[in-house]
């Protein structure tokens, strides 16, 4: 020891320590000076501030879906309703391990592809301890597992919700749409606020079409709850408004007979009441079970579907585009008439085909196959609607000119979408030189518009403008827009008369006469349907080409695969004098017009007679061009 | 050497219990840090009843921690101050081969490997560190003259880094941190130079950017991000802050009340028990007992540096300012982070937090400086 005493120096050392005490004293109330600033800043400062967050944080706005709008029909048959459903979520917060709830969940229970989806782009845009969807519809069974499981699996939870039901399956899927889960394009697009709470919206139809009436405005709670979102107590709340229901122009039974007698075929119904522009049925066939596509379809029923060759997810009655054939003649008549070129009195040689002035070419008539010559020596306006003389309408068709049978045949709706207040809607081909400059960069050949004045060539139409257009036959030129919303919580809508076609009365009168004698003569194309008819209908047949056929070939059905045989067409209003309903039918691969007007003569006599008798849906051999 | 200073002080150590001396003395019991220990783990039991989510199970396992706690100060407090000395050399060794263990055979979660399991058993071998580190440095500069000579300050600085290095590759930054901190004030109280000081830190301002660019990783990058925006990632990493402010500031003055803090009891904020439960306290007592904390802490720390200033040894005097300082880091960088001032490190707020093992190696500091306190080996 003492030879360290020179070395050091206890007093130097104790002054030291003291020193560097007293420094780490200042530091220590240094640092403390500024925690006690920090929180003082906090605490006093800001109180206010976070005050509020930790009420706001505690206080948690939910929202309340509304409910949908029901559907009717025009009876109050109810389309489409609300059924209780339970779902299944998840509060991502609450899970520890997701894949592995998921995995476990997925042993309880089926959950398809296509809910993992959907719920992990869900999950992307929750808020903190939302509950994300991930299965709907859960059956009583599952729901009792899940019952027994769930204390094992915390954050998941099991909630009732109102759910889309639509009670008749097929026989609206085109008429009213359906709705299905929100999607990812669907939730960018939609007000993020409304749709709180709301699972599904309206994807097609009707459905979609009035999404903001059927939807309703969400309402609101103020619930305390904990970082669990588990809910303590109701603080506040606003009750959300219901979606309107609405009631539809359609009619359950008009309906379901037009399903009915198009049985098995392709093919499509629209009927409208003329004086309102009421759709009365729209039936497009094969339809599909709408209930499929509200909680998600699973894929092997969707690619069903989807590479069914009949296309049932194609609306006809609305997407559908066929060259309406010899449902314009009528039409074509009024042209003349209006454009002076012809009178009921003028008639035109017919011997079975006709040829532009200076070209040997031969356009042919329908008939010439069957007959091998015209319909008569000279054939006039009511013969060649009544029989569906094309010799009579080629030379009209040329006398017009295309543009002005262009001009004439808007004025029945033809060439653009009626705007009928459903989605997917296509505008069909009313051609003309402009037209074909626009769309195909040439130039109008005659002949072309001798195809076009008996409904071919580039022209099309859905059933929807044919019965459009056969509307404003019986109307006397009304245009109304064809609707399928009749009324809106009771409240009826009006629907005027957007455009006339002014002509004098002895002209629509010589055209109705003319259309009568289609079903009402001896020598109608369409006399068939005429048996022990009890009312009286204006009508035209319509056939129309799938496969071109050649200048010289004759079309042999027989010959032609299914597939490739012709459209059958028929549109009719009735009664006769005073019409309540006009229809289109289209039969896709009907063979002809026979096809077609059995289903028309079925609809109207389940719009007109009390009692309807059945008719003969056998077709008749004869066809018409 | 140091055997000739236990010869030395021998006898006088058995005369002691000779003379009349009081009962605390006795016991090597320094009462009003007894006594303020005492008032403080009791406040934290209080809070952490309400933090725990009012689960007595909780508190009764706090308490078991604070009883073995107590023994542990108690038994240290017992030991010679001259038996630290001599034995400090051997625990770094011990605790630097552990250390080495764990890089090869420890066992951790999380991309960390901080544990070694013997037996069933499983223990931080860092946690050794944090008491031995100051002792060790201490016994290296107590027999030479302060302030110390560069040399030694370079042989202190590898001291201190050897271990650190090797905590700093477990990795667990914020353990290493302190460990360096505590051996570092060692150094400060012996009086090196002002220069090194202000030299140590410039020199630490300027390798932020290596250390930034190289040694922290992803989730320590995030963290300091976090502090600077927590409103950036409101979900993630700066959930914990937001919800901690929120808890703290909607306190105010008065508090929301004892168990009706609606952040803590509603489960917002997280680790409410634990790191944050300082969160909990400003949300139910307010500023008020935030207040009564920091004077409780206060009053803790300046009895630790009377204790310092009145040491009979340069080593106790060392130790136990090495000791109170760092029990002041805790406090400091806890009461920061949940503040949302400091990065969030994995730092409790010490005796209130729940958790045995941070209780019990800071009770064994205080029963170190409570054995500086009452040694009568006197300054030679």
């Amino acid at each position: 020891m003492p030879q360290h005493i020179p070395l050091k120096d206890p007093g130097g050392e104790a002054r030291l320590f003291i020193t560097r005490i007293l420094f780490s004293v200042l530091l220590v109330l240094a640092l403390l000076g500024v925690i006690l600033a920090r929180y003082y800043d906090l605490q006093i400062n800001d109180y206010e501030i976070y005050r509020t967050q930790s009420d706001r944080n505690r206080v948690q706005l939910q929202p309340l879906p509304p409910k949908r709008g029901l559907i009717y029909d025009r009876n109050g048959v109810l389309l489409a309703d609300n059924r209780p459903s339970h779902i299944l979520s998840i509060v991502r917060e609450r899970v520890e391990d997701l894949d592995a709830t998921l995995a476990e969940l997925q042993a309880l229970l089926p959950i398809s592809e296509s809910d993992l989806e959907n719920f992990q782009q869900k999950l992307q845009r929750r808020r903190p301890y939302e509950a994300v969807p991930l299965r709907f519809r859960l059956t009583e069974e599952e729901r009792a597992l899940l019952a027994v499981n769930r204390h094992r699996m915390p954050g998941v939870t099991v909630d009732a919700q109102l759910v889309r039901h639509y009670p008749h399956g097929p026989l609206f899927s085109h008429a009213v749409g359906y709705v299905g889960r929100i999607n990812e394009q669907e939730a960018q697009s939609l007000d993020e606020r409304d749709y709180r709470g709301t699972f599904h919206v309206g994807k097609v139809g009707v459905e979609k079409f009035y999404e903001d009436l059927l939807h309703g405005e969400v309402g609101y709670q103020n619930v305390e709850t904990n970082a669990h979102g588990r809910v303590l107590r109701v603080l506040e709340r606003f009750d959300p408004v219901p979606g309107a229901d609405i009631t539809l122009h359609l009619d359950f039974e008009l309906q379901q007979t037009a399903l009915e007698a198009l049985g098995e075929q392709r093919g499509a119904v629209v009927a409208i009441d003329p004086w309102t522009g009421g759709v009365l049925a729209l039936v497009s066939t094969p339809g599909f079970d709408t209930n499929l596509f509200v909680n998600g379809i699973s894929s092997a029923d969707y690619q069903a579907l989807r590479n069914s060759p009949d296309v049932p997810l194609f609306n006809r009655a609305i997407q559908g585009q066929y060259p309406p054939g010899s449902t314009v003649k009528p039409m074509m008549a009024m042209a003349g008439l209006q454009a002076g070129l012809v009178t009921p009195e003028t008639t035109v040689p017919d011997p079975g085909w006709y040829s532009l002035p200076g070209d040997s070419r031969r356009y042919r008539d329908w008939i010439l196959k069957i007959r091998g010559t015209g319909h008569a020596p000279r054939v006039d306006m009511h013969m060649a609607v009544a029989e569906s003389c094309d010799v009579y309408f080629y030379d009209l068709a040329r006398r017009l000119t295309i543009d002005r049978m262009h001009e004439y045949l808007s004025g029945y709706g033809l060439g653009k979408r009626t705007q009928v207040d459903t989605t997917n809607e296509r505008p069909g081909v009313l051609p003309s030189t402009r037209w074909k400059r626009d769309a195909m960069n040439q130039p109008w050949y005659p002949g072309e518009t001798l195809s076009a004045g008996i409904g071919q060539g580039y022209m099309l139409a859905t059933p929807m403008q044919l019965a459009a257009a056969t509307s404003v036959l019986a109307t006397r030129g009304q245009w109304r827009t064809p609707r399928l919303l009749r009324s809106v919580a009771g409240q009826e809508l009006p629907n005027e008369p957007v455009e006339t076609l002014s002509a004098p009365p002895a002209y629509w009168e010589a055209v109705h006469e003319s259309m009568r004698a289609v079903v009402h003569s001896a020598r109608g194309t369409a006399r068939k349907i005429g048996e022990g008819i009890r009312y009286e209908m204006a009508s035209k047949t319509g056939t129309s080409q799938v496969i071109g056929i050649a200048q010289n070939a004759i079309y042999v059905e027989a010959d032609v695969a299914e597939r490739h045989r012709n459209h059958g067409l028929f549109i009719a209003f009735a009664p006769y004098e005073a019409p309540t309903i006009a229809v289109a039918v289209i039969v896709e691969n009907g063979g002809g017009a026979s096809a077609a007007s059995p289903i028309a003569r079925a609809v109207l006599d389940a719009w007109l007679v009390d009692d309807p008798e059945p008719v003969d849906g056998v077709a008749e051999e004869q066809t018409d061009g | 050497m140091g055997d000739y200073v236990r010869q030395l002080q021998l006898p006088g150590e058995s005369s002691d219990f000779s003379r009349r001396q009081p009962l605390a003395l006795r016991l090597h019991l320094d009462l009003p840090l007894l006594l303020l220990l005492a008032l403080l783990t009791g406040f934290g039991l209080f809070v952490l009843y309400s933090a725990s989510g009012q689960k007595m199970p909780a508190l009764i396992r706090q308490g078991q921690y604070f009883l073995l706690a107590y023994c542990v100060m108690f038994a240290a407090a017992q030991i010679d101050l001259k038996r630290y000395q001599r034995w400090s050399p051997w625990f770094y060794l011990l605790g630097v081969l552990l250390l080495v263990g764990v890089i090869f055979f420890g066992v951790g979660a999380k991309g960390a490997q901080r544990w070694l399991s013997v037996g069933g058993f499983r223990f931080q071998p860092s946690e050794i560190l944090k008491l031995v580190m100051p002792l060790t440095v201490a016994w290296y500069l107590s027999s030479r003259a302060l302030p110390p000579r560069f040399k030694y300050v370079l042989a202190c600085l590898l001291l201190v880094a050897l271990p650190s290095v090797l905590i700093l590759l477990q990795p667990d930054l914020g353990t290493a941190l302190l460990i360096a901190a505590s051996g570092l004030f060692v150094l400060f109280m012996a009086g090196i130079g002002w220069a090194y000081i202000v030299g140590a830190f410039v020199l630490a301002c300027l390798s932020a950017w290596p250390v930034w660019m190289y040694v922290l990783k992803d989730y320590q990058k995030q963290r300091i991000l976090t502090l600077l925006n927590p409103e950036s990632d409101k979900l993630g990493a700066g959930w914990n802050i937001i919800q901690s402010k929120t808890a703290i500031g909607s306190g105010g003055w008065e508090g929301k009340g004892w168990l009706n803090g609606t952040q803590s009891q509603l489960d917002f904020l997280p680790e409410s028990h634990t790191d944050f439960i300082i969160a909990v306290l400003a949300e139910e007592f307010g500023m008020r007992g935030v207040l009564v904390l920091i004077a409780l802490y206060l009053l803790i720390v300046l009895r630790g540096f009377w204790i310092a200033v009145n040491a009979k040894s340069n080593f106790g005097c060392m130790v136990a300012g090495s000791i109170t300082l760092t029990f002041f880091v805790y406090i400091f960088v806890n009461m920061g982070m949940v503040a949302g001032l400091l990065p969030v490190v994995g730092v409790p707020l010490p005796l209130v937090s729940a958790g045995g093992t941070s209780v019990v190696t800071l009770m064994a500091g205080f029963g170190v400086l409570m054995a500086v306190a009452t040694s009568d080996s006197g300054r030679r």
